[in-house]
């Protein structure tokens, strides 16, 4: 039988582009016995159906991925997330995972970073350095990325209500080792939507927080070109108790808000799009997994060119990182948590993911310790060099059951997503809390089967055995808080206070307009102006939001 | 304020501090709710000093708090302490979360009842709540 035309069609026009650009990591990929593993399987016979739905890989509508050789290429990005106690300490860290080979970094900030506080702020007590690093100003940003070439590393930074503050900071250090911004790669979470329904570090209301979101979008485009503005993130939709559909329906339809809120202001959707990035959980059931992550890519294409024409094939891809499920570790028999950690990867393999992040095996315990996450790390280099699936594009397209299961988790979505939209969006059905009623609907449901034990949990309902000793955790040194809020004091006796007054004032003056925020918070970060006097600023023009507590 | 105008199962769960992680508190907010008890949520990011407040102006026999960001050994104590600076020192604290087992004893000496670590059962968790609030009215009637 002689190949179909759209298939020769695809080998020339974008598999040999592609090619010549990304060459394989191999010349060849062959299994144990010598055979060698082809690049694409397809069906005997393509049909219609098949050109619809899947597609080729690196195409329209991208089912299959969004590269054309996927990880015969280039493998996953393995990006750990990682960050603790002061900027000294997790710089330490950071280059303990360079050196381990790690391929990207992801930075983990502490809650009162997160929400605009500086660590001597009352409501910071307690919290300084404890689930990332804490970071009040340039200073300690200079020290977090000290001997790391920005030119060369990737970052990833989950900061989303002050991410414009943390981009500046981030830009500013580029700056100083001589990296232009043009050059920087990486991305910032940046996805405040999701903190009002699950992840709970939103400052200001909705609508202004959609201002600097916008704001971020129109100056990265020409500023830094090669950082992702967003990270359109299912995964903490998920940690809350969402199912697979509802996690990839929400993330969409808050990806919907932000393509909306930028056209609002004017942009273009091809100048920004290709910039946003997806972020979604991985847990224990790896078919679905599997058939969540294709489908979301399938479905974020047809709404990028359907609903809001976009052109470029870029705009139309949707790239994702991927963490493993952090709810579904167990304190009891915490070893087996590996296991767990590995269905999870694969599945996020097995669906294409952009990069990785593996949980540590002790994280129900506390934060994880060197050697549990260097297990987390090799399971990832286990599954990229030892398993196979990685010689291949897309191995489990075709299946029956795949297939039906991508069918079914787009349908779910698409339907989720029309009721947001004659709900009134995503904003109306977060301040009504429809999307929070969901997500708790499901968790409690979740909880349930396991009481009842028709969910079984691994050592936990079933299968338990007397542990004796918690194993080795890391403790963090309580004298952190002391020692970071003596930093922040030197550095606010040093700088030019004067600087920093008048930025802080013209900051103020631009929130109460129109002007794009940026370069302003930029000037103010270079000055010293701590992140929490800038947000403060903003506070006072944004006013602050308020969880209702509704159950 | 007597015993008469104590609800026998007023319950109040709060989440201290910055943390964002409501899933379990939520859960077990619904559950104690489907047990027959009346179940006040104050939300994420409250101050140790607001709760204390709201428990008292709910006239709650017990507080719940859950905490999975590592702040437990500070904010937990900072309840029961806020309780006893506004005279009510007789509501008991229980808590749960991301809770080393080494933390417990400590936490306890600082007045916690009691202290639930990941995998505990619903059912363990509305056991104490009952049993808290059996206290709580028996304390009241001396």
């Amino acid at each position: 039988m002689s190949k179909h035309p759209k298939l020769m069609d695809w080998e020339e026009k974008i598999l040999q582009k592609s090619l010549e650009r990304f060459p394989e990591r191999q010349p060849q990929f062959t299994n144990h016995g010598g055979s060698e593993i082809p690049r694409l399987a397809v069906p005997v016979e393509i049909d219609d159906a098949y050109l619809h739905d899947l597609g080729f890989p690196g195409s329209y509508p991208y089912t299959r991925g969004v590269q054309p050789t996927m990880y015969r290429g280039k493998l996953w990005t393995m990006r750990q997330y990682a960050g603790f106690s002061t900027a000294a300490e997790s710089n330490q860290r950071y280059r303990f995972l360079l050196d381990q080979g790690t391929t990207g970094l992801s930075v983990a900030f502490d809650l009162p970073t997160q929400i605009g506080y500086d660590s001597d702020h009352p409501m910071a007590a307690g919290e300084v350095g404890k689930v990332g690093v804490a970071i009040d100003s340039l200073a300690d940003m200079e020290i977090l990325f000290d001997q790391i070439p920005l030119d060369k590393v990737s970052t990833s930074m989950t900061i989303n209500a002050p991410s414009a503050i943390l981009l500046a900071m981030y830009v500013a250090v580029a700056e100083k080792q001589g990296v232009p911004s043009a050059k920087i790669q990486g991305t910032i979470q940046n996805d405040i939507l999701k903190e009002y329904v699950a992840r709970g570090t939103y400052i200001f209301p909705p609508r202004p927080s959609l201002r600097l979101i916008t704001d971020i979008f129109q100056w990265c485009a020409t500023e830094t070109p090669g950082f992702n503005t967003i990270s359109i993130s299912g995964y903490h939709i998920r940690e809350a108790g969402s199912t697979a559909a509802q996690e990839m329906a929400f993330t969409l339809a808050n990806g919907c808000a932000y393509v909306q809120a930028a056209l609002d202001v004017g942009l273009d959707v091809d100048l920004f799009a290709r910039r946003l990035s997806f972020f979604f959980n991985a847990s224990s059931d790896l078919l679905e997994e599997v058939a969540k992550f294709r489908a979301a890519r399938r479905l974020w294409a047809r709404i990028m060119k359907e609903r809001f024409h976009a052109r470029h094939p870029a705009s139309l891809m949707l790239r994702f990182h991927t963490q493993t499920a952090g709810s579904s570790l167990t304190a009891q028999q915490i070893d087996n948590n590996i296991v767990r950690v590995t269905l999870q990867a694969l599945a996020a393999v097995l669906g294409g993911t952009q990069s990785l992040h593996t949980n540590s095996r002790d994280e129900a315990l506390s934060l994880p310790t060197e050697d549990s996450v260097r297990t987390a790390l090799r399971t990832q280099q286990i599954i990229a060099h030892e398993s196979g699936v990685a010689d291949t594009v897309d191995p489990l397209a075709g299946s029956y059951f795949i297939e039906a299961a991508t069918d079914r988790i787009e349908a779910e979505a698409m339907a989720l997503i029309a009721k947001i939209d004659q709900a009134g969006g995503v904003v109306s059905c977060i301040e009504d809390g429809f999307i929070q009623r969901q997500i708790e609907n499901s968790a409690y449901a979740f909880q349930r089967q396991v009481e009842n034990g028709e969910r079984v949990v691994v050592g936990v309902n079933r299968f338990q055995t007397d542990e004796e000793a918690s194993p080795p955790l890391l403790r963090l040194d309580p004298a952190v808080e002391t020692d970071q809020v003596s930093r922040l004091k030197a550095v606010r006796a040093k700088r030019d206070q004067s600087t920093v007054d008048s930025t802080l004032r013209i900051l103020g003056a631009a929130a109460a307009g129109k002007t794009n925020l940026m370069p302003i918070i930029l000037e103010a970060v270079k000055s010293y102006a701590t992140l929490g006097e800038i947000c403060q600023v903003l506070r006072n023009n944004f006013g602050e939001y308020r969880d209702r507590g509704h159950l | 304020m007597t015993t008469d105008t104590t609800h026998k199962n007023r319950v109040l769960i709060g989440k201290a501090g910055l943390d964002g992680h409501d899933r379990g508190a939520k859960v077990i907010a619904r559950a104690l709710r489907d047990h027959g008890f009346e179940v006040i949520y104050t939300g994420i990011r409250r101050t140790p000093e607001e709760i204390a407040a709201a428990a008292i102006q709910e006239d709650v026999a017990a507080v719940g708090l859950s905490s999975l960001s590592g702040a437990h050994l500070r904010l937990f104590p900072a309840v029961v302490e806020a309780l006893r600076q506004a005279g009510a020192s007789d509501i008991p604290v229980l808590g749960g979360g991301v809770i080393p087992r080494e933390d417990v004893p400590l936490l306890i000496e600082a007045g916690i009842t009691e202290i639930f670590t990941p995998g505990t059962s619903v059912a363990t968790i509305v056991k104490a709540f009952t049993e808290a609030c059996a206290t709580h009215r028996s304390g009241r009637t001396l």
